[in-house]
């Protein structure tokens, strides 16, 4: 590449991450800024982080919110990576169909399905609540989960658990000292993604929950809607540091035992 | 790709290999041996014992995987124990066992390597190491030197045949090498649709190939059909289309019969002169010919030459740096013996 052209992928590469992380930096700063209605000139202060953690509301909703992630992290990579595991290794009737059928609910627009979950879980007795948000979130999850963790295995192929069996390993032994190790970057990748997609989920969460009991999108566009304080940037810097940690440390993770 | 009434048996500590093109079921016979596939009919014994419904890991085999199938999260060390520990071996036997397999594939000092950290060679004997550690009664190779370049694959085949030889493993090889089959099995069997074509050591197929089809999977070969024509002496006499005789050695059948025999291209004499058969302790063919094409190969000299309607393919060995050019008159001599009648073509 001359020298020019270098030039320009470097400026283009700089212009889009300052367009990626110009807001996020400066609504962290204004966590940090004493002004409650985000006046200039900056003044260093850490008094909304102490408002914060006198909010219970809030933090109510970020301890529901971390909750229901973990345990929809939990569910939604134990019931994919079995699912992406029956998808890949063995061929029953409706294969194809099924690994079809995994698509759709990703390109449907999360109010649509919020909107059918709603009225079936009304219907079916469910109701709303955190069991309702978790089995949203499972849902919604599953088929990223089940993708991801597919993708893995299907770059590995079989040869690895065959030449595991002429070893003389059993199936539970190929299972635990072969594939999982193998596929752990792959469902440590998914189990992110199913974090994520709990911990953002506003619309279904939105919709599924009953009067009080909330999680953190939902609190915080509630907050926003009555004319909210820098401790919004307050809880918004927390959360963003923690991700930014756990992505890091996946990835460094996923770089070990991958295929070259 | 079906198997079809295949059925073999090997000696104990044989190198057998299983040729054939890709497609004639020599995967799909080592992949049932193995236990990746299960027959719908008929039996695989080891030792006497039928093992045709045991699952793979119960069957007590080793086997090299063509793309070597190590397992990338581990050290060397820990897939050369593998089938050590997933049998409760304690650390001391483990740890002499490997370092000994190790050692034969000249390996010691690599254990603590990850395998994306070996070359293709290498690799190649870890796999080895691996599959032998646990002293199985059979070893599998599923094209095990496909991967790697000509000059390593021709050193590792010497390096294969001498381990084989030294842990005295019953071996079965997979390969649609042919060069690769004749240097290291003891005996072959030529696959093709599902169907063993031939069987015997790589001389006796290759030196009297029954069919066309193993003739030519073989390496080179020619091909000449003609009648049956009566006996002379010992011999018996076929007619080429030309009228040319030739002889063979081999029982013919019955007069005027359409028959095909083969001549390997290196079992010529070329002459620029009808020669002098007289006074011969055995006897010889010899047909009269045009050079249709040369074609200069350094060592040797490939000759495309038309024997009546017949083209034949000619190796010359290149002792005297002349090459005969396209036109020129030239007789062809062989054994009688080297004629080979296929039994079908």
């Amino acid at each position: 590449m001359s020298r020019r052209n270098a030039f320009l992928g470097y400026g283009y590469l700089a212009a889009l991450l300052v367009f990626l992380y110009l807001p996020i930096l400066v609504m962290m700063a204004m966590g940090f800024n004493e002004s409650k209605s985000y006046e200039l000139p900056f003044r260093f202060s850490l008094i909304w982080f102490e408002q914060l953690s006198g909010n219970e509301t809030l933090l109510r909703a970020g301890r529901n919110s971390v909750l229901l992630a973990l345990i929809n992290t939990i569910v939604a990579t134990v019931l994919g990576t079995m699912a992406a595991l029956a998808l890949a290794r063995h061929r029953m009737r409706g294969h194809v169909l099924l690994q079809l059928l995994l698509l759709p609910p990703m390109a449907v627009p999360w109010l649509i399905l919020a909107t059918a979950m709603l009225i079936f879980f009304y219907f079916s007795g469910i109701g709303r609540g955190l069991h309702a948000m978790l089995l949203a979130h499972v849902a919604l999850s599953l088929p990223y989960v089940i993708i991801v963790v597919g993708a893995r295995l299907q770059s590995f192929g079989t040869d690895l658990e065959e030449a595991s069996a002429t070893l003389g390993a059993s199936p539970g032994q190929t299972f635990f000292r072969v594939t999982l190790p193998v596929i752990a970057p792959g469902i440590a990748a998914a189990a992110l993604f199913a974090f994520g997609i709990s911990f953002d989920q506003f619309v279904t969460s939105y919709f599924l929950s009953p009067p009080g009991v909330t999680t953190l999108p939902v609190e915080i566009y509630a907050s926003i809607r009555k004319g909210f304080t820098p401790e919004i940037n307050a809880i918004s810097t927390i959360i963003i540091i923690v991700s930014m940690t756990l992505l890091l440390m996946v990835s460094r993770f996923y770089r070990f035992g991958g295929t070259k | 790709m079906a198997l079809d009434g295949v059925s073999l048996a090997l000696a104990d500590g044989e190198f057998f290999g299983l040729l054939g093109p890709s497609g004639s079921g020599k995967t799909t016979l080592l992949r049932s041996i193995a236990g990746f596939v299960e027959p719908d009919a008929g039996q695989i014994l080891i030792e006497g014992e039928d093992i045709s419904r045991i699952s793979t890991h119960r069957r007590d085999i080793g086997m090299v995987f063509q793309n070597y199938a190590l397992f990338p999260h581990m050290s060397v060390f820990d897939n050369v124990a593998f089938a050590l520990s997933v049998r409760g071996i304690g650390r001391g036997e483990t740890k002499t066992r490997v370092s000994q397999m190790l050692e034969l594939v000249q390996l010691a000092g690599y254990e603590q390597r990850r395998p994306s950290e070996l070359s293709g060679g290498q690799q190649q004997r870890v796999a080895l190491a691996r599959a032998l550690v646990s002293k199985p009664r059979v070893l599998l190779l599923d094209e095990p030197l496909g991967a790697l370049d000509k000059n390593l694959r021709q050193q590792m085949q010497v390096e294969l045949r001498q381990i084989q030889r030294e842990v005295k493993i019953t071996t079965i090889l997979v390969t649609h090498d042919q060069e690769e089959a004749l240097t290291l099995s003891d005996r072959i069997a030529i696959f093709r649709h599902g169907e063993v074509r031939q069987i015997g050591k790589p001389e006796e197929v290759y030196e009297r190939p029954r069919n066309a089809f193993a003739a030519e999977f073989l390496g080179a070969t020619n091909f000449l059909s003609g009648r049956v024509a009566g006996r002379r002496g010992d011999a018996s006499v076929v007619v080429l289309g030309d009228g040319q005789q030739i002889l063979t050695f081999d029982p013919l059948p019955a007069e005027d019969t359409p028959v095909t025999l083969t001549v390997r291209p290196e079992k010529f004499t070329l002459h620029a002169h009808a020669p002098d058969l007289a006074g011969k302790d055995e006897a010889v063919n010899s047909v009269a010919g045009r050079i249709v094409q040369p074609i200069y190969m350094g060592a040797s000299i490939t000759y495309r030459i038309l024997v009546g309607e017949i083209e034949l393919t000619v190796f010359y060995q290149n002792r005297d740096s002349q090459m005969m050019q396209p036109g020129d008159s030239v007789w062809l001599s062989w054994f009688a013996r080297h004629s080979i009648l296929l039994e079908d073509v």
